[in-house]
């Protein structure tokens, strides 16, 4: 809509998804929960989602404005790709399916496997998303974010740290560090390692200090109008040791 | 050649038809250019600014962010559509606004005005934290928003008196 206001853009053509029931809302199948590809962020933001997914929850409540927020849905951030994707670090985390659907039938693709690159998707032409899947965890989660203010900003970094007392893994995901979400699997790995799972506690402070070391180390960030690139690997280390301490509270030293 | 297309709009609970229209129109474009609605302000046309705000059926939206044409069979609310209570032109948002000094220039007024109420009717007594994530999507480069602020909390005390002495009931 921006880029069709600017007259960047003029469709000949327009397709609303708005009033296509099967795209909107949410609900649970088992152990997982179907989002619609029209899910406002204005949905996710509280009630049971909020419950059931958090850090999905606090990744909705820091994109835009609640003018923006009522709009605008997870399915176009998803085919937008745009490495300050809010939602994506999230998705990242939670091993997300993106259901995708298309004249010759539906697929399921995992989220990092669908975004290709700043922008880019693997969606092929006619091509729609239409759900992404996610599970319901036994944890902690959390989401940070860093901007250039607090309201209306794109981000400059984000960590989602996600953790999941039954499969006694920690997951983390970063924006805004790299062309696509990324994974910290060695940070992930050293948490995994260094966690009290009886207790469902991190073994000392200094795990999630080195975690967030870890995560700062898994990013290809660059220096751009926003930030530097330096600027965005403190930034990743001190969030990523935050969210963790708090999604996986450590044991006293 | 551009195909036009003519629909019909619910704004301010009259059947409104938009006629000759292109499919790209923002919602904003119809109610300014084609409805003759210049309440709802035109700047920034990517929600930066808030000043298009308006309620579409129960969520107030930047109406520049909305196809026109996807606002069909959709209750809009602008500006002009606010009415106060008994016959006052204004409502009491409207009026803590000036009892405040919360306009200077006033270009992002109606707005806030409606960002305000929206907050209002679905949280009656916000704090100060919910107060400025409301109005977190409305730019006013005029006041600082300490005015703002201070009108929306006026609402807010004013409301909270009115409904003590209802419920008080006849002296």
């Amino acid at each position: 809509m921006v880029e069709v206001n600017a007259g960047r853009r003029r469709p000949s053509s327009v397709v609303s998804l708005t009033r296509v029931p099967e795209l909107a809302g949410w609900h649970r199948e088992g152990d997982e929960i179907v989002l619609g590809a029209c899910l406002t962020y204005a949905d996710m933001e509280r009630g049971e989602l909020a419950a059931l997914v958090p850090a999905l929850a606090q990744a909705a409540r820091t994109i835009g404005s609640p003018q923006i927020r009522a709009v605008a849905t997870l399915g176009g951030n998803i085919g937008t790709a745009s490495p300050a994707g809010d939602t994506l670090p999230v998705l990242a985390a939670l091993d997300a399916v993106v259901e995708v659907a298309g004249r010759a039938g539906g697929r399921r693709v995992p989220l990092l496997e669908l975004i290709t690159g700043v922008k880019k998707t693997s969606l092929a032409p006619g091509e729609l998303v239409t759900a992404v899947r996610v599970p319901v965890l036994r944890g902690g989660q959390e989401f940070l974010k860093v901007g250039t203010r607090n309201a209306m900003v794109i981000s400059v970094v984000m960590v989602a740290v996600v953790v999941d007392l039954d499969g006694q893994s920690v997951r983390a995901g970063l924006g805004s560090v790299a062309p696509v979400p990324v994974r910290a699997r060695e940070a992930e790995r050293y948490a995994g390692e260094h966690t009290d799972w009886s207790r469902g506690r991190l073994a000392g402070p200094a795990v999630a200090r080195r975690f967030g070391e870890l995560c700062a180390e898994s990013t290809a960030a660059i220096d751009d109008h926003r930030s530097t690139a330096d600027y965005r690997r403190r930034a990743v280390a001190v969030c990523a040791a935050r969210a963790l301490a708090r999604a996986l509270p450590p044991l006293e030293a | 050649m551009t195909e036009t297309v003519t629909y019909e709009l619910m704004v301010n609970g009259e059947r409104r038809v938009v006629e000759g229209s292109w499919l790209g129109e923002s919602l904003l474009f119809a109610l300014r250019e084609r409805l003759g609605l210049p309440g709802s302000k035109n700047a920034c046309e990517q929600g930066e600014c808030g000043s298009c705000s308006v309620r579409l059926d129960d969520r107030l939206v930047c109406a520049c962010l909305v196809l026109a044409a996807d606002a069909q069979g959709r209750s809009v609310t602008t500006v002009e559509g606010l009415t106060g209570a008994d016959g006052d032109a204004l409502t009491d948002v409207q009026r803590a606004f000036l009892d405040e000094g919360g306009v200077q220039c006033g270009f992002c007024t109606p707005g806030l005005v409606m960002s305000v109420h929206d907050l209002l009717d679905r949280n009656p007594t916000p704090d100060d934290l919910e107060l400025r994530e409301a109005i977190s999507g409305n730019l006013c480069r005029c006041t600082g928003y300490g005015r703002i602020l201070a009108a929306a909390r006026t609402v807010v005390a004013r409301r909270g008196e009115a409904s003590l002495h209802e419920s008080e009931g006849p002296a």
